[in-house]
């Protein structure tokens, strides 16, 4: 008896330790961040030559220079505003191509379906550092270098097929009695997807929203080859630009950018994270 | 001609006829019972007529009207209760009941009122703001019939809803079911695997098999007369007992026709039988006593006799004793292709 209840014990302590570990683990990228935004140069700089310096705290009193000078001396807000904008764009763009998509996949019968299905996700496969040159050719041409609508149109290409796919789970999720019950109850193919299918798929639809959103935050590789004047670079492609000069880091800048821009996004994840969790096993297990 | 109407109704899956020609006919106000084993295509058939599979030929009529392939869903008059009830999980059972009157343009107020009424008919007004996750199985199927019912179809179709019931439950609801279709005096197309169900509901019963109507007629005549050995072992619980008599003909009688000699009247013209008992369940109203025929021509035949309570003839396994049926209750079948012979009026 004492036995069991010691080894139970044991249990849940191992449990929590695996728990605090990850949760460190997770969390660290953000104290660092955290750290390095508000030090001064000369608590930040001196690990190198002072070998009894300790890293994780603050040495002397912290400042804000570093999140000064990404304001004040660098296009920080102007870049946000970019990203902003061609996030929400092409979102709307995902959703638009995506949502019809993954429906008429999910409900075409037969192994054509699913093979289409298959055939999309494998042009997530293909890597952006080869697609970016048809994609000069394709950009030239629609006379968008150094234009936001470059990216607006190049995104969509990863977008659209990556969260097709993740509709096409949620969809197929739904029961087919539901819409066959919609239309019997008086409603048009039409009106059924609009009152009965995209009310039960906006947990998918949500996830997508988030997806593609991040995904196009993170974007660094086309935004590189399509944009090269300051004033239209996005976050991911803006921040590095701006504050890796030669060999020089403004770790403090660069960190302090890290950080403002990631905390909307881990707020908005954590506001949904059930319905966001559900979704990816909803792709996972019926995609 | 009928309300609800299909001739020589054909639906074939790749190279597979899942209905395979059939002529039926509904009367007005009939309720009609569509009875087979899984797959038999009677789902094909009723989703047919409902207009969500399109016919690989074939006519469906609809009180009257030519239901062609492009006549959708919604414009052929009927309600349709699935087995897995349908509900739409992100509405409350008034919002799933109003649904269909919203979609027919029905004024606020009087969907209101038409739901009310339609939740007073099953007794299901307090669940009205409950969604349907929060309620019983039971009370699903009422807000699924309630649903059915407000808007007044032409035809219900009923695709088994009370096989996810449990059988205490089951009983009750098809008693409801009943009472509410002579109520309503609305047309009815009921499909079930469920022999049981099909004799209790159905002013008549369609049994089909291999996408063919094989039968269509009441409960009694199904049950007396069968046309088939198909439909004589299918329906009836235990099933019918078939003998060979010869290379060419098979007898049936029904268990419960089938008595030791001193429960008949001796008057009664028997056809006498020699059972060797094998083993007897007590099933407390009645006793099934399973043996094999000790016969003449051919013996070693399994049988079964279902004996009701008031027939005391001590019965003792391994022992051989005199049974019979009544003359009128034996059938005769062709063992060929199963068809009745003879014997009785269909």
């Amino acid at each position: 008896m004492r036995m069991r209840r010691a080894r139970r014990v044991v249990v849940r302590a191992a449990q929590y330790a695996a728990i605090a570990l990850i949760t460190l683990f997770a969390v660290f990228p953000f104290y660092w961040m955290f750290l390095t935004a508000l030090k001064q140069n000369r608590d930040l700089y001196v690990g190198a030559t002072n070998l009894h310096h300790v890293p994780w705290v603050f040495n002397v009193p912290p400042t804000l220079e570093h999140v000064q000078l990404l304001f004040q001396r660098t296009a920080y807000l102007v870049w946000v505003r970019n990203t902003v904008f061609v996030g929400a764009v092409v979102v709307a763009i995902t959703l638009v191509f995506a949502a019809p998509a993954g429906y008429a996949l999910a409900r075409l019968v037969g192994r054509w379906g699913e093979r289409l299905g298959i055939a999309l996700f494998l042009t997530y496969l293909v890597p952006p550092t080869l697609l970016f040159i048809p994609f000069a050719r394709i950009v030239s041409v629609l006379h968008l270098q150094n234009s936001l609508w470059s990216l607006v149109v190049i995104y969509p290409t990863f977008t659209v097929p990556f969260c097709t796919w993740l509709l096409m789970g949620f969809f197929r999720s739904i029961p087919r009695d539901l819409e066959e019950q919609a239309m019997i109850d008086g409603y048009s193919r039409l009106a059924v997807i609009r009152k009965v299918v995209m009310p039960l798929a906006v947990s998918g639809l949500l996830t997508v929203v988030i997806f593609a959103f991040t995904l196009v935050m993170q974007e660094f590789v086309y935004a590189l080859t399509f944009i090269s004047s300051v004033q239209k670079m996005t976050l991911s492609l803006g921040v590095p630009v701006a504050l890796v000069r030669g060999d020089v880091f403004y770790w403090g800048s660069l960190m302090a950018a890290a950080l403002i821009t990631s905390i909307p996004i881990a707020i908005v994840y954590n506001l949904f994270i059930d319905r966001f969790v559900a979704g990816l096993t909803h792709g996972a297990l019926k995609g | 001609m009928g309300y609800v109407e299909t001739r020589d109704l054909r639906k074939v899956f790749g190279d597979v006829p899942a209905v395979d020609g059939v002529d039926l006919s509904v009367a007005e106000g009939e309720f009609l019972v569509l009875l087979g084993p899984s797959g038999c295509g009677k789902t094909t058939l009723m989703r047919m007529i409902a207009g969500l599979e399109t016919p690989t030929s074939g006519e469906v009529y609809i009180a009257g009207e030519r239901m062609d392939a492009d006549v959708p869903p919604r414009a052929r008059g009927i309600a349709m209760v699935f087995q897995s009830y349908a509900l739409y999980p992100h509405k409350t059972a008034a919002g799933n009941i109003a649904f269909p009157l919203e979609a027919a343009g029905v004024a606020r107020p009087a969907v209101t009122q038409r739901v009310q009424e339609g939740a007073a008919l099953f007794g299901i007004g307090r669940l009205l703001p409950r969604f349907p996750r929060q309620l019983s199985g039971g009370e699903r199927q009422r807000v699924a019939l309630a649903r059915a019912v407000v808007r007044s179809p032409k035809v219900f179709l009923f695709d088994e809803p009370l096989s996810n019931l449990d059988a205490k439950l089951r009983a009750l609801a098809r008693y409801e079911l009943k009472k509410l279709q002579r109520q309503l005096g609305t047309t009815t197309l009921y499909v079930t695997h469920d022999q049981v169900e099909a004799m209790g509901l159905g002013d008549r019963i369609a049994v089909m098999n291999h996408g063919r109507v094989l039968q269509v007629a009441t409960p009694r005549e199904i049950y007396d007369h069968p046309a088939d050995t198909f439909v004589a072992t299918f329906v009836g619980a235990p099933p019918m007992n078939l003998i060979e008599v010869d290379d060419r003909t098979l007898l049936g009688f029904r268990p419960e026709r089938f008595l030791p000699r001193p429960a008949f009247d001796p008057s009664a013209d028997v056809v006498p039988f020699r059972l060797r008992v094998q083993h007897v369940e007590n099933l407390g109203a009645d006793r099934l006593v399973y043996g094999v025929l000790d016969e003449r021509a051919r013996s070693d035949q399994p049988v079964i006799a279902d004996l009701p309570v008031t027939v005391t003839t001590p019965l003792g396994e391994g022992q051989v004793y005199d049974f019979g049926v009544e003359r009128r209750w034996v059938r005769y079948f062709d063992r060929q292709n199963g068809a009745r012979r003879g014997g009785g009026a269909a």
